[in-house]
């Protein structure tokens, strides 16, 4: 069977990638193939990266505040591509308000600050029926 | 019992012989100029003595507020500075000379912000000697940790001296550079790599300014280092005592300096935002008070509170006042400021500080041998040291092994929580006033003083009095970063985690 492949991105100018690489190398031990973007990436370089790659779930970091006008550019960049079927979510700091709002827009799940990573996992494997 | 005294070499038990209160100086900025320049009003007012100006990330990456790349980012984590006259607009009515200490989180653009306070003091008739300002224009530290680089490592380097030489030799009262191990902290470190890989860095910046003629005392007295005050009470009390005695070896050892002051580490503390928790965010402030504790017991010269909200978002005005009466407290009511070094001779507190002095030491030699904090940084050596232990971290509090009431201890439901709220007008402020700059400004002296800079920086020679006039013909940071960008290329990030 193919690896699963995730995207881990840092979208925006947001340099802070603590969260973003300990979860990258959380789902790589957990059987995802997984692509860091690595900082200062745009929405149109990270949806271009998922397609190149045939990822099927984009992992956004964003601890800016930017998150509202990023992770709905990524939404909207992949209905564009016809890839709407990518799986997106994220996390950061980001308030239950703007969550609450994220998630209406079709983003998969948010999850902020002291989430475990194994919930992170569990939650990922569900969403994209994988049973690694 | 140790012999050594308060204000002697090598300082372990302080730089002076007495106690003194440290400078209150909290962190803060949002929006536009003039609405932080609001707040900052009313802090000065309940007896802030300083101030820091946090930046939004565009400016802090040299981007105007109406760059494309800025879009959502604007006066989000800071204020947005586009050009000197939103620097009129926040220092408006704020008389310069009774603040002991502005600082700013200015490292790719450090040189930008120099030029700016150099500008506005010549405005104001005033000699920019008269007030303290404080650059934190450490860039090396930005590839290791906090992610805002610019140009390739080497440019950044060259800059940050420019500004360095520019202070030393023109405006010594200015700190010219804040050797910051808090980001590295923040990004996974522990203690020893937190100040080994700092002092590394100024090495760096100390070695090519001194290249350039500058003696090492009239660099040394500029500088401060930046440190994190976490929350593991003795070991982060050890760490500033053998963060001073290491940095007084280091200069003694490997610099020959003739003045004393040369030896002495100022250092700025700063409570860990990593320590701070979503869960049950009021716990925070307990968090933050024994960090605090920590940081006045180790002898600091500066302090910086975190608001209990930080993990949350921007601080409301209400945390930030808690953050800094709980300064305020400490100072005052704890009676903490009656002698100097209190915990010296407490058993664990000499053996920490022995061991932790002397792994300093040995992490410091280590990054010799590889040939430097610029190749560490170039080859990766520093960030994959600093996911090891940020991994380590995460999976010590998953594992239960280390604890966090709220997270992985005595969880419940906390009442949501409604942090700062970020006015949306403000980005389209910010770029309007910017676009209107753009129409009144002499753009025919725009366009020389940048082909200027341009020249200065292909020829090599310091960029500073070159970016002055550029700045003082409102020219915009991205405009002035643009115009390096040229000569200097692009930095490339790296995929690695």
């Amino acid at each position: 069977m193919a690896p699963t492949r995730v995207v881990i991105a840092k979208p925006g100018l947001d340099g802070h990638d603590r969260g973003a690489k300990i979860i990258a190398r959380v789902l790589r031990d957990s059987g995802f193939e997984v692509i860091y973007t690595g900082l200062h990436q745009t929405p149109e370089q990270i949806v271009t990266t998922a397609i190149q790659e045939d990822a099927q779930a984009i992992g956004l970091s964003i601890l800016s505040g930017a998150h509202m006008s990023l992770f709905t550019r990524v939404l909207e960049l992949l209905r564009e591509q016809g890839s709407h079927n990518v799986l997106v979510f994220g996390g950061g700091i980001i308030p239950e308000e703007d969550k609450a709002q994220l998630l209406k827009l079709g983003v998969g799940q948010i999850f902020t600050p002291g989430s475990p990573t194994q919930e992170i996992v569990d939650w990922l494997q569900g969403a994209l029926k994988v049973n690694i | 019992m140790t012999t050594e005294k308060p204000g002697e070499y090598p300082y372990t038990r302080g730089i002076n012989p007495d106690a003194g209160v440290w400078t209150m100086g909290q962190y803060g900025g949002f929006g536009t100029p003039a609405e932080t320049n609001e707040r900052f009003k009313m802090l000065l007012e309940q007896g802030l003595t300083g101030f820091s100006v946090a930046l939004d990330l565009p400016t802090q990456l040299g981007l105007d507020s109406d760059d494309p790349l800025s879009l959502g980012e604007v006066g989000r984590v800071g204020v947005a500075i586009d050009s000197l006259e939103d620097i009129e607009i926040l220092m408006d009515g704020i008389p310069l000379e009774k603040i002991t200490q502005v600082r700013t989180t200015a490292n790719s653009i450090g040189y930008i912000w120099a030029a700016m306070f150099v500008a506005l003091a010549e405005q104001r008739d005033m000699d920019p000697n008269k007030f303290g300002m404080f650059i934190q224009n450490d860039v090396l530290k930005e590839y290791i940790a906090r992610g805002t680089q610019i140009f390739p490592a080497e440019a950044g380097l060259k800059l940050s001296t420019d500004v360095i030489e520019y202070i030393a030799t023109k405006v010594p009262r200015w700190v010219s550079l804040a050797m910051s191990g808090y980001h590295i902290r923040e990004s996974g470190s522990d203690a020893i790599q937190e100040v080994a890989f700092t002092f590394a860095n100024a090495r760096e910046y100390l070695d090519a300014a001194i290249a350039r003629g500058v003696t090492v005392d009239q660099i040394a007295t500029t500088l401060f280092t930046f440190l994190s005050s976490n929350i593991e009470f003795l070991p982060e009390v050890a760490k500033f005592r053998a963060a001073r005695r290491t940095w007084a070896r280091l200069i003694r050892e490997k610099y020959d300096p003739k003045e004393a002051n040369s030896e002495k580490l100022r250092i700025f503390a700063f409570t860990a935002g990593s320590s701070l928790t979503a869960q049950q965010s009021m716990n925070n402030v307990v968090r933050t008070s024994i960090e605090m504790l920590a940081a006045a017991l180790g002898g600091i010269q500066t302090m910086h509170v975190s608001a209990f909200d930080e993990a949350l978002g921007v601080p409301t005005e209400e945390a930030a006042m808690l953050a800094l009466r709980t300064q305020q407290v400490v100072a005052f009511e704890s009676g903490v400021l009656k002698s100097v070094d209190p915990l010296a001779g407490s058993y664990e507190i000499e053996r920490l500080t022995d061991e932790l002095a002397e792994k300093m030491w040995e992490m410091l030699e280590e990054i010799e041998k590889r040939g430097g904090a610029l190749a560490c940084i170039n080859d990766g050596w520093f960030s994959a040291e600093l996911s090891e232990k940020a991994y380590e971290f995460a999976m010590s509090i998953e594992s239960g092994e280390r604890k966090q009431v709220g997270v992985n201890i005595f969880k419940a439901d906390t009442p949501p929580y409604k942090p700062f709220e970020i006015n949306p007008e403000s980005e389209k402020g910010q770029v309007k006033a910017l676009q209107a700059l753009r129409a009144k400004r002499d753009n025919a002296k725009v366009d020389v003083t940048l082909a200027e800079l341009h020249r200065v920086a292909v020829s090599g020679e310091n960029i500073m009095d070159a970016c002055i006039e550029a700045v003082k013909a409102y020219a915009t940071v991205g405009e002035i970063v643009n115009e390096l960008r040229k000569v200097y290329g692009k930095w490339k990030p790296t995929r690695t985690f």
